[in-house]
């Protein structure tokens, strides 16, 4: 059977964990893309120039790269349903060379794109509720979140609302989408930060008071690009009903004061930076005080019902320990070992949270064929109560799996490539597209990651080195995050050539860092040589039991410095 | 000086428009209505006021308002300035005047706008726009039609669930 044919309107009940469109919230996606429709003919008539063109189909995900258009599709905070997944596999298949690529802002990029087309594939997508709006473009992109929100079983609140409510209130915002530059909001409800909130331009820690109530630590200013900044904290504790009225409040001071003179310093942290954080916090509360209390006031009763357009899985009750689960795990090494790296502890009893690798050794990192997307969304509906989320690290997470179903679901991810026991290890690479694709890149991001996974393909050893991030991205706008990578592979021009800046230590993470430099740039052979002798470094001075960062931060750069400067002579 | 650009109201209809707009060195006409820019509205404060016919401000994206407010109830019109329809300083002049300034009189957009960022505009609280020269006002009222055009019930009465009243235009 075509596979078109199988794709299904979302029905009447919200798919688990994901909200739930109303007829007005379609009609303004339908609009919106008759409007883009529009726009692209008065484009191709030539009643519209470049110039003019270039803001509006941004602000619609398309972007103009080395060989053709790139549309960027949103993935609202990374949830996507099965149904949705399969509307992706579809554009992949009938509009692209079928395969997407999922990014490190837990949307999607299709490469290879034609103009005329666009509306037409919008308009698809627009049949399950997916868009593009604000993909691209100096406005407020899409709110990324933790992967695991609503399973872990380290979290305090469920951010996904507050990701919602921050989406509905972002999109088409009539006053902020010509700021000075792009705008990035991360959100996450537990301690342990998986969406790297503290290199945002805001990132917001959702907890409870004494109380139980929940509230938000606000952090502003960070980002990564060519002047990598950690956030800083301007607000401990802001309560619930304020989170749009202070929103507003720093988009406000930015929009006024964030520079335009300068591309390289119109982020927010630029304006942070420059006016001192201090003084940043000040502003931002006075303005949170000039605004007008009720218009942005965010009653609990909005809240609420936003909550309830959000479907919630019907989980089993089950038994702590699964005795199916627990003698898999005993008699069949390979999927323990895949259990050790690909899973995360779900705070239901008997469930997991399972993360299938798109980093398959020596594959292009985040890459997914049609058909493997296909697949993933069979398995999501088995498995996941028809629900998935794409990881900022380009991987997908079936976030509700019932332990005593997961050897069987992992012995079907064998079969379609996607099985690698490999999520956190050295050859999870985050990469770019790099200059393959991308005319901003000054060097290619995909065969330098391709050449690392293979050098370090064998599981065992990836295993015995333990978690390690490696990030490459092909030129200072960072889109893979070099450098907050354990190790962190940055793409440079060297008198014309290719060359890879290597740096050491960065940290995503609640402790984030920014890397150290080991020494001047290598070409992309010596890449796999210089981290080989990292690895080295590193093997030879652990501590048992310790894990690559906690080792750097231990000794610091010096031996790493003097092993490389060693390998260059 | 002559005025010969079109102007358009919230609805994009094409509007009589009476106002000039006096240049920096240009000398202070007899009567208005007039269009000053801010800097000579400061400098000149009592003459500019006195003229008969009204009197409107130009202000500048990068020209802090606050400068303005105690002048704003002897003004007839305040013009924000987009000097390039990237910059979207204008946007945040014009929803300050309605929700912070309390100002109900006539906001006109004039500089480098976008027919289709009236809908930006108009929801932020514009009264009026001037077009580019030689622009199709057609453009403007298209974007508008294109976009399902405004609710214009007060937010109050509007289909309250979840955000969309935030999305309701600031009253004029």
């Amino acid at each position: 059977m075509d596979t078109a044919t199988q794709i299904r309107t979302p029905s009447a009940a919200a798919e688990a964990g994901i909200y739930h469109y109303d007829a007005l919230d379609h009609a303004f996606i339908t609009r919106r893309v008759e409007a883009f429709r529009e726009q692209v003919q008065r484009r191709l008539s030539g009643a519209l120039t470049e110039d003019a063109f270039k803001p509006l189909r941004l602000m619609n995900g398309l972007y103009l790269q080395l060989h053709a258009y790139m549309l960027r599709v949103a993935i609202p905070y990374g949830m996507l349903s099965a149904i949705q997944m399969r509307k992706l596999a579809h554009v992949a298949r009938k509009y692209d060379r079928d395969y997407g690529h999922f990014t490190t802002r837990q949307n999607i990029q299709f490469n290879w794109i034609k103009l005329e087309q666009a509306p037409d594939i919008l308009a698809e997508l627009a049949e399950v509720d997916i868009h593009a709006i604000q993909t691209s473009g100096n406005c407020i992109r899409n709110v990324s979140t933790d992967q695991f929100a609503g399973a872990a079983a380290d979290e305090l609140v469920d951010p996904r609302v507050y990701a919602e409510i921050l989406r509905q209130w972002s999109t088409d915002h009539p006053e902020f989408l010509f700021l000075p530059r792009k705008f990035k909001i991360a959100i996450i409800g537990s301690p342990q930060d998986r969406a790297a909130i503290k290199l945002h331009d805001i990132g917001i820690l959702t907890q409870r008071n004494d109380a139980g109530e929940p509230g938000f630590t606000i952090y502003v200013g960070g980002g990564l690009g060519r002047t990598p900044v950690i956030g800083v904290k301007i607000r401990d504790w802001l309560p619930v009903g304020d989170l749009l009225r202070y929103m507003e409040a720093v988009l406000r001071v930015y929009n006024a004061a964030g520079r335009r003179d300068n591309i390289y310093k119109a982020r927010l942290k630029i304006l942070v930076r420059e006016t001192g954080a201090a003084r940043f916090a000040e502003l931002v509360e006075q303005e949170f005080a000039n605004l007008s209390g009720d218009r942005f006031h965010l009653p609990d009763e909005v809240v609420s019902a936003i909550q309830a357009r959000f479907g919630s899985p019907d989980f089993a009750d089950l038994p702590q320990v699964s005795p199916a689960y627990q003698k898999a795990l005993a008699e069949n090494a390979d999927f323990a070992r895949w259990v050790s790296t690909n899973t995360h502890p779900h705070r239901v009893p008997g469930y997991i949270s399972a993360v299938i690798s798109l980093k398959p050794i020596g594959g292009i990192p985040g890459d997914a064929s049609s058909a493997q997307i296909d697949r993933i969304a069979d398995l999501a509906e088995r498995y996941s109560f028809g629900e998935l989320r794409i990881a900022h690290e380009q991987n997908v997470v079936l976030a509700h799996v019932r332990q005593d179903a997961l050897f069987a679901l992992w012995q079907e991810l064998e079969a379609p490539g996607i099985a690698t026991a490999n999520i956190g290890l050295i050859t999870d690479i985050i990469a770019c597209p790099g200059l393959d694709y991308c005319d901003l890149a000054n060097a290619r991001s995909i065969p330098v990651a391709q050449s690392i996974s293979e050098r370090f393909g064998d599981l065992a050893r990836q295993h015995d080195i333990g978690a390690l991030h490696v990030n490459i991205s092909g030129c200072i706008n960072a889109c893979a995050h070099h450098h907050v990578g354990h190790i962190g592979i940055l793409g440079v021009d060297k008198h014309g050539d290719e060359a890879y800046q290597i740096t050491i230590g960065g940290a995503a993470d609640e402790n984030a860092a920014l890397g150290q430099l080991l020494g001047a740039a290598v070409s992309a052979e010596q890449v796999p040589d210089v981290i080989e002798g990292v690895i080295r470094v590193y093997l030879a001075l652990r501590l048992p039991g310790e894990l690559f960062i906690d080792s750097f931060r231990r000794v610091g750069l010096a031996p790493f410095k003097r092993e490389f400067r060693h390998g260059q002579h | 000086m002559a005025n010969t650009r079109i102007v358009i109201d919230r609805t994009g209809a094409v509007i009589a428009n009476a106002w000039t707009t006096l240049a920096a060195d240009e000398a202070l006409p007899s009567a208005g209505p007039v269009i000053v820019p801010l800097a000579r509205l400061l400098a000149e404060t009592d003459g500019v006021l006195a003229l008969p016919g009204g009197v409107g401000v130009l202000v500048a994206c990068d020209e802090a308002l606050e400068q303005i407010v105690p002048l704003l109830p002897n003004l007839a019109l305040v013009a924000v300035a987009f000097p390039k329809f990237r910059d979207g300083r204008g946007f945040t002049q014009i929803r300050a005047l309605r929700d912070q300034f309390g100002w109900h009189g006539e906001i006109r957009a004039v500089g480098d706008a976008l027919p289709d960022q009236f809908l930006s505009l108009v929801r932020l609280g514009v009264s009026t726009v001037e077009l580019g020269e030689g622009e199709d006002p057609e453009s403007w009222s298209g974007v508008l039609a294109l976009r399902g055009g405004l609710d214009s019930r007060p937010a109050a009465e509007q289909p309250l669930p979840l955000l969309r009243r935030l999305a309701a235009p600031f009253a004029a």
